[in-house]
């Protein structure tokens, strides 16, 4: 995995002023890896993705970021749309941002929302959409530029269960049509286990991995996935491993 | 008919007032240069319509010359000034000690420069700097309220200042830039008219030059008339920016 890893982060150590230092965290994602980052709140599952979107530089450490060509999507914890723009402008705006022509960049937004199952609300705005229908273009803004690396920090933490679950089974589908390297945050176990090919355990205290834990079965999961053995014994060990990384007192 | 039920406390309460001032001077022989009842000052206000249309026409074109002088001076300078960190902590200060210096104490200084035979300019002037203020500061929180995360969209992608500015800034400034803009229309009417009060001596044809006047004259209702047409004013003003404000942000979301 090191020698083809897409994106990097090499004893990276972040430090905020007046708090204890984040690291150092070593972890390599592949070019068409699921990752999901499991881990406290407060754990640095957030630094390390803003680390690796370059939105953010470390202390000390490397950053190994994609090739240039590889673009880096990002989906936020709120969906975070421009409430003063359609859907089809909001997705445009990154490509729009990079260079294409508005109209292409329109086109190609079309396109990604009717991927995503919003061919019919191009012309919606922010606040006519669900909340879920809003993450949804949140997702297909990340996508528009057709990235190598797609980054999503506790993206559907706010949506009810079954919609959650719907999103995830459209994030599959999505990899499986064009496989691409995803670095997922979530605090939910059951939702790391059952999205990644491997969950990585942050610690508590400075956001060192301390669990990297490979999951089996195939991606996308086969309908009844969620009651396998398999499956649960997988989300036993993420489930043990992240008390494991939990402070004593907790 | 709504808007008429959410109108009427307010009616019956300017009604009740209006009712107790007419009845107080009568039976109490109030004198008329002291306190005219409501009921001369209503005919003060239709004597004199033509005059007092007249000078209130000419205090809102003034005020409205000074608001469109600060949304564009003060919006401008608030983009120049978000584009760059160290003119914005050069700015402000000198923002705020404008805000802060009355504008009766400016008045013959900027009477002065635009000359006594352009009184009129001074008045503009002086209003536009007593509305600048709402709409500089206004503007410029707007363009720093976008969402912390659509900044770094913004900067995950590589956008340029010119692509933050239009795409991201400006929209997310629109409301704050709206309110600055009610607030400072008010604002402009004050400063016309106590320019047009330093300026005196009938330079400009305002209210506040109305309003002298029937004081000089102890003429008490013609004044209370003047009043009534500046707060009509002010109502209006207050009304149509409310308006304004309405519009622009249903439009915008």
């Amino acid at each position: 995995m090191a020698e083809t890893a897409l994106a990097r982060l090499s004893g990276v150590v972040v430090r905020y002023p007046g708090r204890s230092p984040i690291g150092p965290i070593d972890l390599a994602v592949g070019p068409t890896e699921i990752v999901a980052l499991v881990g406290a709140s407060g754990a640095g599952k957030s630094t390390a993705l803003r680390l690796l979107a370059g939105l953010e530089a470390p202390t000390t450490g490397a950053v190994h970021r994609p090739a240039r060509g590889k673009a880096t999507g990002f989906v936020f914890q709120n969906p975070t749309l421009m409430p003063w723009a359609d859907a089809r402008t909001n997705v445009a705006l990154p490509l729009e941002l990079s260079g294409v022509p508005a109209p292409e960049a329109r086109t190609r937004a079309d396109e990604v929302l009717a991927a995503v199952g919003l061919g019919d609300r191009t012309t919606a705005r922010p606040r006519q959409l669900s909340g879920g229908m809003a993450m949804r273009v949140s997702l297909a803004r990340a996508l528009s530029i057709q990235p190598g690396l797609l980054l999503l920090d506790e993206p559907f933490a706010a949506l009810d269960s079954i919609t959650r679950r719907g999103l995830i089974e459209d994030l599959h589908r999505l990899w499986a049509d064009r496989p691409l390297a995803m670095v997922f945050v979530t605090h939910d176990v059951e939702e790391a286990a059952y999205l990644a090919h491997r969950v990585v355990v942050l610690s508590a205290a400075d956001g060192r991995p301390v669990a990297d834990l490979p999951l089996p079965g195939p991606l996308p999961r086969p309908g009844d996935w969620r009651r396998e053995p398999t499956f649960r014994d997988a989300v036993e060990a993420v489930a043990q491993a992240l008390a494991a990384a939990m402070p004593e007192a907790a | 008919m709504k808007r008429l039920t959410d109108a009427l406390p307010a009616l019956l309460l300017t009604a009740l007032l209006l009712g107790a001032w007419e009845a107080a001077c009568r039976l109490l022989d109030v004198p008329v240069y002291f306190l005219p009842p409501p009921s001369a000052v209503a005919l003060a206000l239709v004597e004199n319509a033509p005059v007092l249309a007249g000078s209130a026409a000419q205090t809102f074109w003034m005020a409205f010359q000074a608001l469109m002088v600060a949304i564009v001076i003060g919006g401008g300078l608030a983009v120049a000034v978000s584009l760059s960190r160290p003119a914005e902590q050069a700015v402000a200060p000198l923002a705020v000690a404008l805000q802060v210096t009355p504008v009766v104490a400016i008045a013959p200084l900027v009477l002065i420069w635009a000359g006594l035979d352009h009184a009129d300019r001074a008045v503009i002037a002086l209003a536009a700097a007593v509305a600048f203020f709402p709409i500089f500061s206004g503007v410029l929180t707007g363009l720093k309220s976008a969402d912390p995360d659509l900044e770094r969209l913004f900067d995950l992608h590589g956008a340029t200042r010119l692509q933050r500015l239009a795409r991201l800034r400006l929209p997310s400034a629109l409301p704050f830039a709206l309110e600055g803009i009610r607030v400072a229309a008010g604002l402009s009417v004050v400063g016309a008219v106590v320019a047009e009060f330093v300026s005196g001596s009938g330079a400009t044809q305002g209210l506040a030059w109305r309003l002298l006047e029937a004081g000089n004259r102890l003429r008490t209702a013609e004044l209370l008339a003047a009043l009534v047409c500046l707060a009509v004013l002010g109502l209006v003003l207050n009304a149509v920016t409310t308006a304004l404000q309405r519009r622009a942000l249903a439009l915008r979301t």
